[in-house]
Formats: C-alpha cells, structure tokens, sequence
C-alpha cells in the first residue's frame, strides 16, 4: 500500500515537472559547430521563449534518432543531420514532416520557399541551416604554387603526403574532378562502371602517400602536426584553425564539394510544437547569418548573405571564407545525395576493397 | 529390508528430507544475486540476443509490402512474374509511398542490389497514376521494374528470416538467377578483414606475452615493497584514458613525431627515410600491445605467484641448467595465466575499434571498424549485427578450441 | 674443530659467514667437517641459520665469507645443476604437470641417458620405496607419505654422493613420520650415501643421525653423536634444546675435577659435575634430566645432597608418570618414572625428598 503511494506521486511529480518546464533537446554535432549553434540559435532562443535548449553531442545525429524512433523512445527534439540521412530517414519515416510554407520570410521579405538556396528543402522533413564543404587545404609554408584540384593528386609536382578521409563519399568526386571531368558531370560519369574505375585509378596515383583520417579534427591536426602537406578537409575546421589559431593553412577552393546540415524532428519527438518553432527561430535570415559570426560555414537563405557581417574577433570578414562566396563557386560540386543513397553501399565495399589491396 | 532408499529417523526419505533443508538457504542465496541476474539479462543477455535476431530478421520489406509477398508465396521460385505480380507492386508501392515506409523498402532492397534504391522512391511518387496493365506501365516507368535481379531481391527479401546479411558478410552477393554468388574481387571485404582481425590479434597477443611475461615473473619474485611500486607501474595506464593513451603514441611515433625526430637528430636515420610507425599495421600492433598489455601481466602474476620457488630449486638440484628449468618445469606450471591472459588479450583485440581507427590507417583497421561503420555511419544494422555474430562465433570457436587443447579448467584469470 | 683438518673430510664448511643484509650475520664463522657416508642432523629452532647453511651448499644461497668444499674441491662458484647434489624439498617440489615417472626421469634426461637406463633406474628407485606402481599417477594424486616417498627417490634416482634434506617430514603425521625417519636412515646406509638433514624435530635428529650439530643464532652450539648430545650437553641451550630438562640456578661453592657443591638461590646445596664452570663462586644453571631424578635414598650415595621437594600434579602417560614437583622455588620441575608394578604413584601435596647422582647433574653457563 505504501509502496504505491510512493510511486502514484513519484509519478505524478514527474509528470507536472515535465509538463511545466517546457525544454527542449537538441542534438547536434559537437566541437566549434555546436558552439556556434549554441550562440546563434540556442540561447536567443531561450531567452525571447523562456524555456530551456539542452545541446547535446554525437558522432553522427542521425544514428541515435534513428535508433530512438526504432525503440520508440524519442527524446531528442531537434537534430541536426546530413542530406543524404535526412533523405533517408524521411523516406522511410522516421522523421515528422515540416511544412516549409510556414517558416519565416525571408530578410527582403521574399517567402521561405523562394529564399532558401537550391536544394536546402528537397526534403519535406528537413530544413537547412547551413551549406558546409570539403575541400582541400594545405600548409602555406610547404607547399606553394598549388592552384588546382589535379595538384592535390599531383605528388611530383607537389611533394608530401596528403589527408583523405576514409571513406568513398567526396573522394571519388575529387578523384574524378583532378583527372579533368567538369563539375556538371561528376555523377553522370560516376554512374558508369568506367567512370567508378577511372576515379579508382586516380586514386591508386597518391594512395602510398595518403594518411586517412575520420573524424573532422583530424586534418587540421595532421597538417599542424606536418603528417601530410595537403588534405581533404571540412571547410569550418581549417577556417577555425587558420583564423581563431594562426595556422598557416591555406583552402584550396577549387574542386569544393558543397553539402547541407539540416534540422530535422524525429518521428514522436516529446516536444513537437516547440520544435517547430525552434526550427523556424533558427533558420531565419538573422539567426543564421549570427550563426557565420562563429563558424565559415554559409548561410542556407539567400537573403542572409548580406546580413553575415565579421567574425567574432572583430576583424575578420565572413565572406570571403564562405563555400558560397563567388571565388569559391568558380569550380565546386554540390553533393548528390540522390546518387549517395542509391551507391553507398556498393561503393563503400569497393573502396574498402580497395584499401584492403 | 526391501527399501533401499535411505530413510531418516522418522521414515521420510533423506534425499527429500536434504532438499528441504536446504532449500531456504538456496532460496535466500537466490534472492541476493538476482540483482545481479537481472543486470545480466537486462544489459547482455538481451542485446546479445537482439542483435542475432536482427541479422537474421529484417522485416522492412516483407512488413511493407503485403501483396506482394503474397504473390511470391503463392508463386514457387522461378516463375516470371506475371500481371497480377506487377498489380500487387503497383499497390504496395502505392501504399507505401502514403504510409511513408518507401524508404524502408528502397533500402532493404538496396542492401542487396546496389543502386535500386531511387528507383523504389521514385516509384513510390508516380505509383498513383500506374493503370493497368500494370506490367506494361510499371516497366514503362523505369525498364529496371523487368530485370530479373530486381524480383530475386524483392523475392529474397519477402522470406520472414534471410541469410542475405550473412551471405554479404561472407563477401557473397545476389545474383540475377536469385542465389548468391562469390562477389567480384573488387567487392570483398570483410572475409580479409576478419583474417586480418584474427592475424593482428594474434600478434598482438604473443607480443603481449613476449613482454608480459618478464615483467610478471618479476613482480612475483620481487619483495612485497618493490612489486607493488611495480604493479602501480603495470596498472597505470588502466588509470588513463584509452583516447589518451592511443594519441600519445601518435605523438610518439608518428613520421614527425618525437620518435623519428630523435633518430634524425641523431643521425641514424635521414630525413627522407623517416619510419612509417603510425597509421599503418606497425601502428595499431604497437599501440594495442601497449594497452592490453596489463590484461596479460595480471593473470600470469596471479599464476606466477603461486609457484613456489622450490621448484625451480627442485630442478636445478636435479641437474638442469636454468634454461631448462625454465622451459621444462617454470612455463608449464605457468601454463594456466598464458591461456588466462591469452584468450583475454585475443579478445579484446579481436573487438578493438577506437585504436585501430585512430592509428591503422588503411592496413591497420580491423573488423570492428567495418561494424562501427555500418552501426553509425550506413545504419545497416542487420549487416552490422551479421559481422558482429560471426566475431562472437569466431571468438567461441577459438574457445572451444582451447578448451580441447588445454581445458577451460586449466586456465585461472586472478 | 677446524674444517681443513680431516683428509678424509667429504664436506667440508670452512669459515663461512652469510649476511643477507650486511648488517646481521645469519651464520657466524661456520666451521664443519663430515666424512662419506654420515648422516649428518642439522638441529635448531628456526631462524638459527640451518636452512641457510644447507642452502648455501645445495648452491642456492652463496656464502658471504668462507669456503665450501665437497670432495675437495671449493664450490662456491658451481652452479647448483652442476655440484650433483640430491634434495628433498619440506613441500616435495614434485612437479605438479609431471607424472611420478617423469618427475624421476627428469634428472636422468637433463643428464641424457638413454630410454632403457632410465625405466630401469626409475624402476629401481620406485621399488626401492614400494611405489613402483604409481608411476603413471600425477603428484595430486598422493598421500603426503605417498609423495613424500616419490621426492626421496626422485633425489636418489640419479645416485648422488650427498643428498641434503630439508625438514623432509614436517608435513606428515606422527606415526607415517616415525617410520618415514626409519626408512630414511635404512637407505641411507644401505645406499652407503652422505646425508645432511635440517630439521627442528629433536627426536628426528637423535634417532636418524650419526652426528647431530646444534645451531642457535648461526652457530653451532654442539656437534656430536646423538648419545653425547643427549648425556653430555655442552652448554645450557643443547641442554635445554634436546630432551627434557630440569634447571636450577645458583653459585658454586666448592669445586673439584669432576664434583662440585652449589648452593641454590634459596640456600640448599646439591651435587654436580663441572661442565662450564671453573672456579669456586661462579653463576651456574645446573642441568638434570627428569628420568635421572632420584626419590628412593637407598640408590643414591653416601653423604649425597637432598632436596625437599612438594608435589604439584601428576600426569599418567600410560608407559611412564610424569610427575611435577615443586623444587627450590622451580614449579616445573619434572620427574619421569616408569609404570613398574611397584611404582608409587604420588598425589598432589606429598612432601618427598629427591637426589641424584653427581655424575648426571651438571653445571652449565648461566
């Protein structure tokens, strides 16, 4: 008898804690991007709702949502996730579906719809924040002269060992890019058996001297460290070294390849509602152009653009460090995450192969 | 004098009569592990039988699509499939698409026939305007609906129970005849992998025996006040963190590293030749020794400990030199702490991930890593979960073999 | 006695010194000699430096100072494996991973006989302690005695000159050791060997031994044949160490060759030989063993000095009485008769007067 009591109002405490502190959980990726995620989005947003936004960290979102949705046990509101996830996780229903008709208009007033960039809505479940790249960076001080993607595959020209992350997703694509196919035909060729084979073989021309890396920290920290002279590279993390630490690394822009980081909700979030809402706040033109105040990766609103102003010590301007700055579009990919999701299984087992020779 | 059962002294049978006594203890025993029971089931038991069933089950097909799967159970395998067939793909995809499980579908046959993924989503988003003749509309939608690969994976995949992660595991792909086939060379992966596992295991474990072993029977045979000094030694870097302790020997080893620079500061080796230490085998044999080095010391100390020195003594008055004393007599006695603090190490390497993919670069990465791979970065669980029992399998095989070999009785851990 | 002496000296310990630590000698200037075929008791509480001493010459320990001879040559720099020498472990040491007949083969492989030699010696040496059928059993399989047999012929097996024995026979029980000691000495002599044997078993060390040497704090008190040790102590600790012994203090006060007259603390005059004592009002502790103690006056000779004497307890042990008396301010003071038909069997309380020949009291250091 006394037991149940207890546990009637355990439960009955825990359920008017939960229904009065109204929180919010974010789940993002860590490290100087979750930061900045943090100042631009999270804490205006708490302030101007009051509620609370707990961050929190993962190695890649869309596997814990994926799991929670599986087991049922949603507790993640918010996630922030790729495209070719986001994709997928729509596709088979694991995520809720976002109405896009209903987010902020744009800072000239142009609807969402419309000021969002090509391919930041593709899916009915997911908006974009922002556009990230990989690119290539290298060391200023030893290397100099290199001014094209075929020079990262070009180890007589440029001496050195080079960075590449492990795995097959951008590396073909760069592969292909050195070796002379133009962007606009990266996947078309891709899609063939010769062209699988020709990226292939331009990787075979550096693979001794590559030291592959996984996680996004990593080539900042071998270029520092001198391990490798050149490397493929997130664009927000060599930024960060270069500006925030003095590094003396340089991004070779040429042969981008651009990408989206999206918010999603998983299917049963706790919170709904505020979700929404918090998806709305953030990825309006003011917040995400705040959000490029921390971090060089671009705002995925048009009408941001002119709104992103300096880096956060004062001095350094955005734009030019952007993947969508002009000088940086002259010759870049955008990621097709339609080809990914049908190939990534075959070519992740050829590229493992392929290490494995 | 017929009854030969045991009776006690009022005439109830002693073996009941024994069961009840103690019955109350066993009872009370019982009641104090269960927490623990319960721990067991809950965090091991469970997971473990989760994830056997999940790479055998996979249901995002068969659950999907309904109609379908009737039509492969009322048709045998190698019928051409027929009008009805494409009218039931028609309404399962049209179904699908509403109920937003598309994808599911798209992935699951993706799994097995690259590359067939957008055709399903694709089709999911025109299935509502398909009329009939559905054959005739479904491939005109996209010729790939007519391949036959296509229906032997959708076949394979209606089944309740597939071996399809376990044939992919084994580096064995769907043909268009719907059997699995031998991949193409330039498609296997994981039986090298697991060969390798196993390879870099090993070494790794004679390694740490080869090391361990010294420093064990030095720690026995030292006095109690010099041993502990040195146990703290051997079980410090228990007390740092893997992470730790994995890029420390980056920094130690790597082609700029303290290591290399030293030897070119020295003038040993040039500049250009610096050694390869890191990011390669050399690198995840070298850093996973360092780490479970301890897991070889202490069961061998365990073992050690117990061996009274007059044995030795015994030997040498009988005439051996110390070499066969040692060879003959010490190591056999020892022969329970190398099969404790061999299966141990072997073990844990076989399921290392973190070392192996900070500092193995492309030869050095093991198993493990392909399994953390499609756990967290493909999500195809059910293959995952088929590399992961056959790790498990591999390492109770190894089991048993010991077992034969040496016997599980003889080998102490502590 | 000094250790080069003996020509025909088989073992030799000549001056040998042992510190662990450098700063305590464990053994203090050692000095032993023993001819081929003695078997030989080292004797002593534990800690008195025997062990270290057996030690020392199976090559396991290295002396500090001093020499070590066997046969003549010095063996300080020979190996153990090398110096030939058979042992008998306190525990065995029988390798546990072994069966009985590879532990006996075991020293005639590391010496690389040939199969046929070594089942016949193994055979022989199994025989010869009537385990010759548990060849094939492992040592866990063993009574005590059982293994106790097996670690004997497994240091008999490859016929050594000397065989040294470490407390062979702590672990048994009182009668398997009884006639463990028996068989011991039997093949000893029977095999003509040499044997040194640690132990801190008096009765082990009287009853086996040739000679037994006494040790205490890493000196040998007394080196002598069992009799000698037990008749003739040479100083009050063998006194004490071997047998049961009765001790009373006080000053001597007349002395001659072979009798002296002391006079006890509390002032009564009694009997004895001079063994440590020289000149009239020395400290003495004089030594009498219970078994010598006199009641009947009769035995005793004329003019002889008494003792009152109170009885305390009396003790039936079936062969013997055992019997404890209060003597010259010593409440434990034993007397020993045998149960013969017309022994007396005293009560509690009795006042009696007890005596002694001079010849079995003696006067040692104090």
């Amino acid at each position: 008898m006394k037991l149940k009591t207890v546990l009637l109002a355990t439960a009955l405490t825990s359920a008017a804690y939960a229904a009065q502190a109204a929180e919010l959980t974010v789940m993002s990726w860590g490290g100087a991007y979750e930061a900045s995620q943090v100042e631009a989005y999270n804490k205006p947003f708490a302030a101007s709702k009051g509620v609370t936004v707990n961050m929190v960290a993962a190695d890649n979102p869309a596997t814990p949502i994926a799991a929670q949705v599986e087991a049922n046990n949603v507790t993640i509101d918010v996630a922030d996730v790729e495209l070719s996830d986001a994709v997928r996780l729509c596709d088979e229903g694991k995520l809720e579906v976002i109405d896009h008709a209903a987010l902020p208009a744009g800072a000239d007033g142009t609807p969402a719809t419309e000021d969002f960039v090509a391919g930041a809505l593709v899916s009915e479940c997911a908006v974009a924040n922002i556009v990230w790249s990989t690119v290539v960076a290298y060391d200023n001080t030893k290397v100099s002269g290199a001014a094209s993607i075929a020079d990262f595959f070009d180890t007589a020209k440029i001496p050195g060992k080079r960075g590449l992350r492990k795995g097959a997703k951008a590396n073909l694509e760069m592969a292909l890019m050195a070796d002379g196919v133009p962007a606009s035909e990266v996947y078309a060729t891709l899609s063939t058996p010769e062209g699988v084979d020709r990226a292939f073989a331009k990787l075979d021309t550096i693979k001794a001297d590559v030291v592959w890396w996984e996680a996004g920290a990593q080539p900042p920290q071998l270029l520092a460290d001198g391990e490798v002279v050149m490397s493929t590279a997130y664009n927000g993390r060599i930024f960060n070294a270069a500006v925030a630490e003095n590094k003396p690394f340089t991004i070779l822009w040429d042969g981008q390849i651009m990408d989206f980081d999206l918010f999603v909700i998983p299917k049963g979030a706790p919170n709904k509602d505020l979700a929404v809402e918090y998806i709305a706040y953030a990825t309006s033109a003011q917040a995400l152009a705040d959000q490029a105040k921390y971090i060089s990766y671009g705002p995925s609103r048009k009408s941001s653009a002119p709104l992103v102003g300096l880096y956060q010590d004062g001095k350094t301007e955005m734009g030019p460090h952007m993947p969508t700055s002009p000088e940086a579009l002259k010759n870049a990919l955008t990621n097709d995450f339609e080809f990914w999701a049908d190939r990534d299984v075959e070519l992740s087992e050829k590229f493992n192969a392929w290490l494995l020779k | 004098m017929s009854d030969t059962i045991l009776r006690t002294a009022d005439g109830k049978p002693l073996k009941a009569a024994l069961q009840r006594a103690s019955a109350v203890a066993r009872r009370r025993a019982f009641w104090l592990v269960l927490p623990l029971l319960a721990f067991v089931v809950i965090t091991f038991v469970v997971p473990i039988g989760q994830m056997l069933s999940r790479s055998v089950t996979n249901d995002a097909f068969s659950a999907n699509m309904p109609q379908l799967v009737a039509w492969f159970e009322a048709n045998p395998e190698g019928t051409e499939p027929d009008e009805a067939a494409f009218a039931a793909l028609a309404a399962d995809l049209t179904n699908a698409a509403a109920e937003r499980t598309i994808g599911s579908v798209a992935t699951r046959i993706n799994y097995d026939v690259s590359g067939t993924r957008s055709l399903f989503t694709s089709a999911g988003r025109k299935a509502k305007k398909l009329e009939a003749p559905f054959k005739e509309s479904v491939v005109a939608m996209d010729p790939k609906w007519g391949e036959p690969i296509v229906w032997a994976a959708m076949r394979n995949a209606s089944a309740k129970l597939t071996t399809s992660f376990y044939q992919a595991a084994m580096d064995r792909k769907l043909s268009a005849k719907g059997v699995f086939e031998k991949a193409p060379g330039d498609l296997q992966v994981y039986l090298k992998l697991f060969g390798r596992t196993l390879a870099l295991s090993a070494v790794v474990t004679f390694l740490c025996l080869l090391l361990g072993y010294p420093v064990a029977h030095l720690l026995a045979s030292l006095p109690m006040s010099k041993s502990s000094l040195l146990m703290i030694l051997v079980l410090l870097p228990f007390w740092t963190s893997l992470l730790v302790r994995t890029t420390s020997w980056m920094v130690l080893l790597q082609e700029q590293g303290i290591l290399n620079n030293t030897l070119v500061g020295l003038g040993i080796i040039s500049d250009e030749n610096r050694f390869a230490l890191m990011y390669n085998q050399a690198g995840t044999i070298i850093a996973m020794t360092h780490i479970l080095l301890p897991f070889m010391i202490l069961p061998l100390y365990s073992v050690m400990k117990t061996i009274p020195v007059s044995y030795t003594r015994a030997a040498r008055s009988l005439g051996a030199t110390s070499w066969t004393t040692f060879r003959r007599i010490y190591v056999p006695q020892t022969v329970p702490g190398i099969g404790a603090g061999g299966i141990l190490v072997f073990i844990l390497a076989v399921g290392y991930y973190i070392t192996p993919a900070l500092v193995g670069g492309a030869t050095g990465t093991l198993i493990s890593n392909q399994i953390a791979f499609h756990m967290q970065d493909s999500l195809n669980w059910s293959l995952a979960a088929a590399l992961a029992a056959m790790l498990l399998g591999a390492v109770l095989a190894l089991y048993w073999v010991y077992d034969r070999l040496v016997g599980i009785d003889n080998m102490k851990l502590g | 006695m000094a250790g080069s002496n003996t020509s025909d000296a088989f073992v030799v310990f000549d001056r040998v010194q042992k510190s662990y630590d450098g700063e305590t000698l464990v053994v203090k200037d050692l000095n032993l000699s023993m001819p081929k075929g003695e078997f030989l008791t080292m004797l002593g509480p534990s800690g008195s430096g025997k062990t270290t001493c057996l030690m020392m010459l199976a090559g396991f320990e290295t002396a500090t100072h001093g020499e070590i001879l066997l046969d003549g040559r010095p063996i300080n720099n020979i190996p153990p494996h090398k110096r030939g020498i058979g042992m008998v472990f306190q525990n065995y040491a029988l390798f546990p991973h072994m069966t009985i007949a590879e532990n006996l083969s075991f020293p005639l492989e590391v010496r690389g006989m040939d199969k046929s030699v070594r089942e016949e010696k193994i055979k022989r040496a199994l025989d010869m302690v009537q385990m010759g059928q548990f060849g094939n059993r492992r040592p866990a399989q063993l009574s005590g005695g059982q293994q106790q047999r097996v670690a004997l012929a497994r240091a008999l097996v490859f016929e050594p000159e000397l065989v040294l024995m470490d407390e062979p026979l702590g672990a048994l029980d009182k009668q398997l050791r009884e006639h463990m000691q028996f068989e011991i000495t039997r093949l000893a002599h029977d095999l003509g060997i040499t044997v040194v044997y640690v132990t801190h078993d008096q009765t082990e060390a009287l009853t086996m031994s040739d000679r037994v040497a006494v040790f205490n704090d890493g000196v040998i008190q007394q080196l002598a044949p069992p009799a000698e040790l037990y008749e003739a102590p040479k100083n009050s600790f063998v006194a004490q160490f071997i047998g049961e012994n009765n001790t009373l203090e006080g000053v001597v006060t007349e002395i001659s060759n072979d009798k002296c007259v002391v006079k006890l603390d509390d002032g009564e005059l009694i009997d004895a030989r001079p063994v440590n004592v020289t000149k009239v009002g020395e400290r003495t502790r004089v030594s009498i063993r219970p078994e010598r103690v006199e009641m009947n006056k009769a035995r005793l000779q004329p003019g002889a000095h008494t003792l009152k004497a109170t009885v305390c307890e009396f003790i039936y042990m079936g062969d013997i009485f055992r019997t404890r008396l209060s003597v010259a301010g010593n409440d434990d003071f034993i007397i020993k008769t045998r149960n013969a038909p017309d022994a007396v069997r005293l009560q509690p309380g009795t006042e009696i007067e007890i005596g002694w020949l001079p010849q079995d009291c003696r006067a040692l250091d104090a």
